[in-house]
């Protein structure tokens, strides 16, 4: 039986971007079927009109046989379909019984009887297999866990169809190995699983078909086992995509930045940088693995002068510059490539010409004394426009109504441009199609070889092996690994230290700072 | 694609003005016997005669200052809705000038002026800075000074510069070196009107072609981005509220000048209300300000006309005013047709892919 029918499907948003355009998607009831696609090819939109977040311009859904309109996710989950986003909708103060039974609460009188709820987890985390501790609070849960927490929550909800949403891109290696068999065991129990991903390796691994879109249109479903990653990314691009970036040897020179014992105390009064201590040279990239919310974060605020309050030490060529402001830092030649782009890396109501001169405004030959010339910003804005192959019809075009990979080429466009001495790159290729990746890593490698030094922050361990001359791990605050070079440096190995499992002597790590 | 969403919105907000009219005209029939004369003088009033066409000038000049005001600080996301104390507290450093300095003329209006635009930027400043220092809400400390203003210039006009003489609550006249000059012989025009349209293009020149108006435009757009870029945003909270005062500072200036020649306010005269009024029609463009702010006084000024001929109460107009705001505002007003042009436009430009 044929779980899903979605058959041409045309979603056209409110600002003019068609994210669909006439998609057919199948999936067959017990398979996990992966969904793949460039960021921007239309995955997520496809899913949430599958989930009754947005509603269709036109086409036909079917679940089980059955058409139907899916007005909310409300709805959706009424028909058997659940959702598990990319980012955690889970309540962090709340234990994980009182989040998986949120708006479901079995009741005694009128409080919510606990004892009851903590049954209902039990049970359903034996019938899937997925172990869960039931009466602690979410928040000082791992990633791995709370996406557990998440798939539970739409199985007691009665979903028969489950769909997720990059669920490894915030895992590491061994916490997806986990995932894997817990969904391998709920497709052999009937379960329909669509498994949204870029990842091809992990498709390869995961999924008994693959549907591939392109530029919002469906170019395929294959059995998995009949394509192969070459195939799959081939069909994704629409060309042959240099997975392997070229790195010459790094010619390092002097330092750059020092960052000797800097602690850090949030608002909250948790310790979120402890002792962290490390050096970086013009000529060098140095990357900083780590799962998310392990300090990085706030480490690049601090550095970028957007953030205040830390202690220790940051030299700048020899000069101390911790606690300045961005107004001042950028003047001292500090390029910072954010890690949200929507939020601060650039304003979407403003046009792309506006966008790339935030930081340069001031200086001839856009402004002199009080006045501004915007003739000379939109002349510059076509250049910038073509030397980084933005597409649009118009440097005055809203940023706001570019795709995410052209967003974020004006932000790499900009802060590539700056004349920077040190530029701080925080996950610079998140969310963003293959072409535009592979171009923003190549401009990486290209200003750190015109000696820049790279500070690069990723959870992407693909990028960190691929761009990084030195690496440090972070966890819970502190540098646990240090890696002079990364040559014969696998993920998994990477992965051990992400986790906190291994951890490198002090003596070696103390290393990251004395070059 | 871009021409289209323009003649979208002179399209809807025509349609917004229609239907607002045609509820004014059944408001009418239920007002008065003969509902066809009220609403001729209501839409024809202002243009029947040249002096009624002054009034309607001199009704639009402090709208338009009060509007830019507004649209400078809501450019930049602020909430500063003290126009009406910048005003007023404005009009009362006018009066003190215009009668304590030395009439010198031609430079006295200058002083005059300037001391108006000092006074609105100075009360502008307080919240200004308690926003920026302490990230006290604008909107509430900047409410609250319209009440300051208010008592204060009172306080100030009545117990210091008030002409015993006058028989009611005035200060005393301006010298003749302090007025706005009569244009016309016959008719009450005054050079109000050209300081105002002067002043629009001020404003657009500081904000579209100064870094300073830049800066203030992406702090509006998204001020994280601003504060990332190494822009100074606190900077730019405190000074689009001071030049914002200014501006504003200079409406009750003006119009005591041109008008009255002495200080008669016993109310706050409203005109800084109106301004917001006027920015949000104008989407806080200071060129748009101008016919936004000519909207609101040919609306203001046909009531009253209509209220000096057939007798009916020209607060009818408020509720006008009232429907023009709450359709131009709302977003989702006529947004299935603008819905059905974005996705037309989208499949098109598909097909020639």
């Amino acid at each position: 039986m044929k779980a899903i029918e979605m058959i041409d499907i045309v979603k056209v948003y409110p600002n003019g971007i068609v994210a669909n355009k006439g998609v057919n998607f199948e999936v067959e009831e017990g398979e996990i079927h992966a969904l793949v696609g460039e960021n921007g090819a239309g995955k997520t939109t496809l899913m949430k009109i599958l989930f009754g977040i947005e509603q269709p311009t036109s086409g036909e859904i079917r679940i089980f046989e059955k058409e139907v309109h899916i007005h909310s996710p409300h709805d959706a989950i009424a028909k058997g379909i659940g959702m598990v986003h990319q980012h955690f909708m889970l309540v962090p103060s709340f234990t994980v019984a009182e989040n998986i039974v949120l708006g479901m609460e079995p009741k005694k009188g009128f409080s919510i009887d606990m004892d009851e709820a903590v049954k209902i987890v039990e049970e359903a985390s034996k019938r899937y297999g997925l172990e869960v501790p039931p009466t602690e609070r979410v928040l000082d849960l791992p990633v791995g866990i709370k996406q557990r927490i998440e798939i539970l929550k739409a199985l007691v909800r009665g979903a028969k169809i489950l769909i997720l949403d990059e669920p490894t891109a915030v895992l590491t290696p061994q916490e997806t190995e986990e995932l894997f068999v817990a969904l391998k065991n709920l497709a052999k129990k009937g379960m329909t699983i669509i498994f949204i991903s870029h990842k091809l390796k992990e498709v390869k691994e995961i999924s008994d078909r693959v549907t591939v879109l392109r530029d919002g249109k469906t170019m395929g479903t294959f059995l998995t086992k009949d394509v192969s990653e070459e195939d799959i990314s081939r069909l994704m691009v629409g060309r042959d995509v240099e997975l392997v970036i070229e790195r010459p040897e790094p010619k390092p020179g002097k330092i750059v930045l020092e960052v000797k014992n800097l602690n850090y105390f949030r608002e909250d009064g948790v310790q979120v940088l402890k002792n962290v201590s490390f050096a970086l040279r013009e000529g060098e990239i140095l990357g900083v693995a780590g799962v998310e919310g392990n300090g990085q974060r706030e480490l690049v605020e601090i550095l970028t002068g957007l953030r205040f309050g830390a202690i220790g030490s940051v030299r700048l060529l020899g000069e101390e510059i911790l606690g300045y402001d961005a107004y001042t830092l950028r003047r001292k030649k500090i390029a910072h490539i954010p890690e949200d782009r929507v939020e601060k890396g650039a304003a979407l109501k403003a046009s792309i010409a506006e966008n790339l001169i935030s930081d340069r405004y001031y200086k001839e030959p856009f402004s002199k004394r009080l006045l501004l010339f915007p003739r000379k910003v939109i002349e510059y804005a076509k250049k910038a426009i073509k030397d980084f192959s933005i597409k649009t019809d118009s440097p005055l075009t809203p940023v706001g109504m570019l795709s995410g990979g052209n967003m974020q080429k004006v932000v790499v466009a900009r802060e590539f441009t700056a004349g920077a001495k040190l530029l701080i790159a925080d996950q610079p290729t998140r969310g963003i199609d293959v072409g535009s990746t592979e171009f923003v890593r190549k401009e990486l490698i290209k200003v750190r070889d015109e000696g820049v030094a790279v500070l690069l922050v990723s959870a992407d361990l693909q990028e960190i092996l691929q761009l990084s001359d030195r690496i440090i791990v972070m966890y819970k605050g502190e540098i646990v690994g240090y890696f002079d070079k990364n040559e014969g440096l696998t993920e998994e190995e990477l992965g051990y230290y992400m986790l906190g499992v291994k951890r490198h002597d002090e003596n070696k790590i103390k290393e990251a700072f004395a070059l | 694609m871009r021409n289209k969403m323009v003649l979208f919105e002179v399209v809807r907000t025509a349609l917004t003005i229609a239907i607002a009219l045609l509820l004014g005209y059944l408001i009418l029939i239920f007002a008065t016997d003969d509902p066809n004369t009220a609403f001729k003088w209501f839409i024809y009033g202002p243009i029947s005669r040249l002096r009624r066409f002054v009034e309607l000038l001199n009704r639009a000049t402090p709208l338009i200052f009060t509007g830019l005001a507004v649209s400078i600080v809501f450019q930049a996301e602020i909430f500063n809705i003290g126009a009406e104390g910048q005003l007023f507290f404005g009009a009362v450093a006018a009066t003190f000038a215009a009668l304590y300095f030395p009439q010198i003329p031609f430079l006295h209006v200058i002083i005059v002026l300037i001391f108006a635009m000092a006074a609105g930027g100075l009360w502008a400043a307080v919240p200004a800075y308690m926003k920026a220092k302490w990230n006290a809400s604008e909107l509430v400390s900047s409410l609250m000074m319209n009440y300051v203003a208010f008592y204060l210039g009172l306080y100030i006009i009545n117990y210091h510069m008030r002409d015993v003489n006058a028989g009611f609550l005035v200060s005393y006249k301006f010298p003749r070196t302090a007025w706005l000059p009569r244009l016309l012989r016959r008719y009450n025009l005054y050079p109000g009107i050209f300081i105002a349209l002067g002043f629009a293009i001020l404003v657009w020149f500081f904000l579209y072609r100064t870094k300073y108006g830049y800066e203030l435009r992406m702090v509006g757009k998204n001020k994280e981005f601003a504060r990332f870029s190494g822009i100074k945003v606190e900077n730019v909270i405190i000074y689009s509220q001071i030049i914002s005062g200014m501006v504003a500072g200079l409406a009750g200036a003006v119009e005591i000048m041109g008008l009255y020649k002495r200080f008669v306010w016993q109310m706050t005269p409203g005109y800084g209300f109106d301004g917001i009024i006027v920015a949000l029609l104008a989407r806080n463009n200071p060129l748009a300000v101008i016919p936004a702010a000519f909207l609101v006084a040919y609306m203001r000024t046909g009531a009253l006309i209509m209220g000096r001929m057939t007798g009916i109460a020209p607060e009818i107009v408020m509720m006008l005013q009232a429907i023009i705001i709450l359709l131009i505002t709302a977003e989702a007003f006529l947004s299935f047709w603008k819905k059905r042009i974005i996705e037309k436009a989208a499949m098109e430009q598909e097909e020639k892919k």
